[in-house]
């Protein structure tokens, strides 16, 4: 990707006076994966993962919080739309439903 | 600006030469997005105008949640229980909760945190007018909850299907928690109207006094309201002020009922032919003199609010110094303090 269409806007570290931002992620319950839920800033991690819980975990929407800054996040290329992605299409013999000469027979 | 790869907001502008080409290719894929009544996400081309409403609409929003701590804030203490106070208490925090995933959510719009701050601390950047209104007795909790709370429950819940993700998303979150502030204004006033007659009277005053206020909240008649059709074909908007307004006042007068209360219109009456309730005119001059800062409240809630900004300050600065000083044993702290 581009590094010009990669930079933030945001202002983040020593360039400012304002805390870093950090990204949350919760797990609602065991079992599950953590799901993002938002972001905040923190002055550092510890104080990133209490803020989570005071902001995000009031009613017991979390059993694990995780906290990321949010420019160690890399993400693929939004301007790379679909195309990233199709490589997945007209590759129908991934899916299980490509195959029907089994259709009628049981537990298969 | 330093290279980051942050992936989840938004992104700077590209090369002067190919901006046209990336401008003509994003509109065609922004009104692709808009025509299906999907979702814009913060990486996304978005139209200038479209990214300045956002900005301000959400912000103005979030300052509207931080403001509004402040009249309930001020009867934590006065609160006629430990029950009620631990109530208020949570409904205050859920205020400053909501600020902040509104804020978080102009953010990944480009605006960082600090400017958006500033904006209101300096008078520049509006809030809902209603908080503007003194809450002068306890019946005032009550009427809060049941009326501003609903209002901004009604004018909420479309908001959810914002086409700005985030903006969706924090809505989400935000009218699961309001239900509660509803519930526990109505009750507030339930137990007031059915206590002593000067309990009820003074349920039916802070009534009174609200009910046009919260009426107001869905801001002018749609006749003047210029920025709603250029909202409603962004899918920002979902429903009019006016039809918005309409299906509030269907809602509380039945509630009003149930309270025991009456409303202070005495244009309000069921409209078969229409299968809405009417209701009277408002005072619009009054609206405009209080957006326009001329409110009974708006100097003290301003003036309460940067004394709260400075007095925080030691706060913010002390863990600041902290985080530096520890950071070598903090590896992630020490990655973004760089």
């Amino acid at each position: 990707m581009s590094e010009n269409h990669e930079n933030t806007v945001r202002p983040i570290g020593a360039a400012s006076d304002e805390w870093p931002l950090w990204e949350v992620f919760v797990r609602s319950s065991r079992g599950l994966s953590h799901v993002h839920a938002g972001s905040l800033h923190a002055p550092d991690a510890t104080m990133a993962v209490r803020n989570a819980r005071d902001l995000y975990t009031r009613r017991n929407e979390g059993t694990s919080v995780w906290v990321v800054p949010s420019e160690a996040v890399t993400a693929s290329d939004p301007d790379a739309k679909g195309a990233y992605f199709e490589s997945a299409q007209g590759k129908s013999y991934r899916h299980a439903t490509y195959y029907t000469k089994s259709e009628g027979v049981k537990h298969l | 600006m330093t290279t980051q790869n942050s992936g989840l907001h938004a992104v700077a502008a590209a090369e002067p030469a190919e901006q046209a080409e990336l401008d003509r290719a994003g509109q065609e894929h922004f009104d692709r997005i808009i025509a299906e009544d999907s979702r814009i996400e913060p990486r996304d081309w978005m139209p200038a105008a479209y990214r300045r409403t956002l900005v301000r609409q959400i912000s103005q929003h979030a300052h509207s949640e931080i403001i509004g701590m402040q009249p309930e804030g001020n009867w934590i203490s006065r609160a006629p229980s430990l029950k009620r106070k631990a109530i208020l208490m949570a409904k205050v925090q859920d205020e400053a909760g909501h600020g902040l995933y509104l804020y978080s959510a102009a953010e990944t719009l480009g605006t960082p945190r600090s400017e958006l701050n500033q904006q209101l601390l300096d008078g520049r950047a509006k809030y809902s007018s209603i908080f503007n209104y003194p809450a002068r007795t306890w019946a005032d909790m009550g009427a809060i909850g049941w009326l501003v709370d609903g209002a901004a429950i009604a004018n909420q819940v479309p908001l959810c299907r914002a086409s700005y993700g985030p903006y969706g998303r924090a809505m989400v979150r935000i009218c699961k928690e309001e239900s509660f502030h509803q519930r526990q204004g109505w009750e507030i006033l339930h137990e007031l109207s059915h206590g002593t007659p000067a309990q009820k009277q003074m349920a039916q005053d802070a009534v009174n006094r609200f009910y046009g206020p919260s009426l107001q909240m869905f801001g002018p008649p749609d006749d003047d309201s210029p920025n709603s059709k250029q909202s409603m074909a962004w899918n920002i908007k979902r429903f009019s002020n006016d039809e918005l307004r309409q299906r509030f006042v269907d809602m509380i007068v039945e509630q009003a009922a149930a309270l025991d209360l009456t409303l202070p219109d005495p244009d309000l009456k069921w409209n078969e032919e229409r299968g809405h309730y009417d209701y009277g005119p408002l005072d619009w001059d009054e609206f405009k003199a209080v957006v326009g800062g001329r409110g009974p409240c708006n100097l003290q809630r301003m003036q309460r609010r940067r004394q709260a900004h400075e007095d925080g300050a030691w706060v913010r600065e002390a863990a600041a110094a902290y985080a530096r000083r520890t950071a070598p044993e903090r590896a992630p702290a020490e990655l973004i303090g760089a």
